[in-house]
């Protein structure tokens, strides 16, 4: 009887475990197997092609005295921070505006989440048409007569980075506006009631009863915006293309010209792996303690 | 506590309510005095927690007035209305503790800090929470959650207190515990208090007065013993009582005589609010403990038993006269096997007639 049960159970699961072969062995081949060979050739003299000249961390010192590297690592962060920022605020904002039982909701809801279904290159084109000074908005301000109106950000240095966090977060602010909406959903109809009654100012609801019951919603929110600014590329490249100069420069964009355009692998992939190393020390902290709190939410 | 009780009376003048073209409540009046503990009981979609929402100021009338302590609030925000409410779902602020919860309020309106620190404390002694105090509310169970609503409204030292349906998310135990209670809450702080429930065991051992409400409407408004033994209509009869009245239909003949195909019954000990005319057609309500077994007596009719359904304290026997279904409450010892015979008699003064539109007779 325990024989015939437990050849059955293996028999039951067989089925499941050849179906998901394929997909294990992808994530060995693809994920773990490039990641290493990306590290091995961050450590040799690799130029145009791989070769398997170990010359240590080489390439990691060339990479910090990189200005354009530098460059490319200020920029993100600058733009990291102000773009989550931004994202996360208009974004709340606009959801806790639909939810006050607006008429027109799903027109809005599609409104502003339409950006999130384009393209980074179109996104970029569409705003580096818009933000240059001899088509777009400054030029439009000059037509209807405010000719001292100055709007040039995209060609100068100093602040074409946050011409780059205008596009993106116009492409994103839909998709926070999404799961914020989702999260105020959540939030039980009698807590308002309840903070009404006690004479609470709406901000004050939002600030200490609705946002910190909307953690959830933010960690999501917050996952999916790291992403894409650690992915940052085609919007760079499509806009302005790293320039005025380098000013507009990003690590992804880095990577993918000393991989192609100018032939140095090992460089490429010392920036890669940085990138990499980085992700890695923000993230494992934060899982580690996610995993912490699932473990004491099951013994309580 | 320990200022002077604050207590207000609470009046509604023509109350009207539509959501669009849905309407919830059709005009109504209703008069709660000083202290009273009234519970608007109902099923589910009848109005009363629309009503409730009406008294707190969170849903906003169409027409009529609304009056609390004397003082016309028709148009005020809750917090200025003089009330304070305990919700079904406990409505806790989830990332506070529990002494956060009860002076959040009170903080934020202005009050100084030595002065909220007492209301909780005195608030947390009566609730037996005091240990509680800096717990937060994912850490208590239902029966600790809603504890702590109520010292959340009972901080606020309101002259009116609003309960929705507070005791529905309980089990069954901790339900009867927290009814008591709040009785003795009530007792102690002599407030007013608005109660919105669909169970008649918690109206009938709650309130000072019942207010029956169905379809938009106040069906009866009387005491727990009124609502019970008088039960203005049909609807009201049925509701309110477990199990439910039984009903046998028949006919008024010459000489105030209720007569079925199976049974003739004599109602001249029946107090009619109007006299009934001869022929009509009428429901005569019985409840199960209204019925006495009369061995020997040559007038008993005589019922079937089909079930047999102990009680602990006392048994239920569902039975039958001819068609008609009567349950019959009766005392545990009684040896009753279903396909019995019984002999029974109806104690006239305590029968309920209806017309056929439902309304007592």
């Amino acid at each position: 009887m325990v024989a015939a049960a437990k050849r059955l159970r293996i028999g039951s699961r067989l089925p499941a475990q050849i179906a998901l072969a394929p997909a294990l062995l992808i994530a060995l081949v693809l994920y773990c197997g490039t990641t290493s060979w990306t590290v091995w050739i961050s450590l040799t003299s690799s130029r145009m092609l791989p070769n398997s000249v170990f010359v240590g961390l080489r390439q990691y010192d060339v990479l910090a005295n990189n200005d354009r590297w530098l460059a490319s690592i200020a920029n993100i962060a600058t733009f990291g921070a102000l773009f989550m920022t931004a994202a996360l605020t208009i974004g709340f904002l606009l959801a806790a505006m639909i939810d006050q039982k607006v008429r027109a909701e799903s027109l809005l809801r599609s409104v502003f989440l339409y950006p999130f279904s384009m393209s980074f290159i179109v996104t970029g084109l569409a705003w580096r048409w818009m933000l240059d000074p001899t088509l777009g908005f400054e030029k439009l301000l000059h037509d209807i007569g405010f000719a001292d109106a100055h709007f040039d950000w995209i060609v100068r240095p100093d602040r074409v980075i946050y011409t780059l966090v205008i596009a993106s977060v116009w492409h994103a602010a839909g998709l926070v506006m999404a799961i914020m909406l989702a999260g105020l959903r959540g939030v039980d109809r009698e807590i308002w009631n309840a903070a009404r009654v006690d004479g609470l100012p709406t901000w004050r609801i939002f600030v200490f009863i609705i946002i910190p019951m909307m953690r959830g919603s933010f960690a999501t929110a917050c996952v999916l915006l790291a992403t894409s600014v650690v992915k940052l590329y085609d919007l760079s490249v499509a806009m302005t293309n790293g320039g005025p100069g380098i000013a507009s420069e990003v690590p992804a964009k880095f990577v993918m010209d000393y991989l192609f355009e100018r032939g140095n692998l090992a460089l490429a992939t010392a920036a890669a792996t940085t990138m990499l190393i980085t992700v890695v020390v923000v993230v494992a902290p934060w899982y580690h303690w996610q995993g912490r709190k699932a473990r004491m939410a099951g013994i309580a | 506590m320990n200022q002077a009780p604050n207590r207000s009376s609470v009046s509604l003048r023509g109350v009207e309510i539509a959501y669009g073209p849905v309407r919830v409540l059709d005009r109504l009046d209703l008069e709660v005095a000083q202290s009273e503990f009234l519970v608007l009981l109902g099923p589910s979609g009848c109005g009363k927690s629309t009503l409730l929402n009406a008294i707190a100021g969170l849903t906003e009338v169409d027409s009529g007035e609304i009056w609390i302590g004397g003082r016309n609030v028709t148009w005020e925000e809750p917090k200025d209305r003089g009330i304070a409410m305990v919700f079904q779902s406990y409505a806790l602020y989830p990332r506070m503790s529990v002494r956060k919860n009860m002076s959040f309020g009170l903080e934020v309106s202005g009050m100084k800090r030595p002065d909220v620190q007492r209301r909780v404390t005195e608030a947390a002694a009566i609730l037996q929470i005091t240990e509680l105090l800096d717990r937060k509310p994912s850490e208590l169970s239902g029966g600790q959650r809603q504890r702590v609503a109520i010292g959340r409204a009972l901080v606020r030292d309101a002259g009116v207190f609003l309960f929705d349906e507070p005791l529905s998310n309980l089990d069954a135990q901790l339900r009867a515990e927290l009814r008591t209670e709040i009785k003795r809450l009530h007792a102690r702080l002599g407030a007013t208090m608005i109660f919105v429930t669909h169970d008649q065991i918690e109206a009938l051992t709650l309130a000072d007065r019942i207010a029956v409400m169905r379809d938009r409407r106040i069906q009866q408004l009387g005491t727990p013993h009124d609502v019970y033994m008088r039960p203005a209509n049909k609807f009201v009869a049925t509701f309110v009582g477990s199990p439910a009245m039984s009903f046998l239909s028949g006919h008024i003949t010459e000489g105030r005589v209720f007569e079925t195909s199976t049974l003739r019954l004599d109602l001249s000990g029946y107090a009619f609010t109007a006299p009934p005319s001869v022929g009509m057609p009428v429901d005569l309500g019985i409840r199960p403990e209204h019925v006495v077994l009369a061995p020997g007596e040559a007038a008993a009719i005589p019922a079937r038993v089909e079930l047999v359904e102990p009680m602990g304290s006392d048994l239920l026997a569902w039975t039958r006269i001819g068609e008609a279904a009567l349950t019959v409450r009766l005392s545990a010892e009684t040896p009753v096997a279903p396909g019995d015979i019984l002999p029974l008699m109806f104690s006239t003064r305590r029968l309920n007639l209806f017309d056929a539109q439902g309304e007592r007779l």
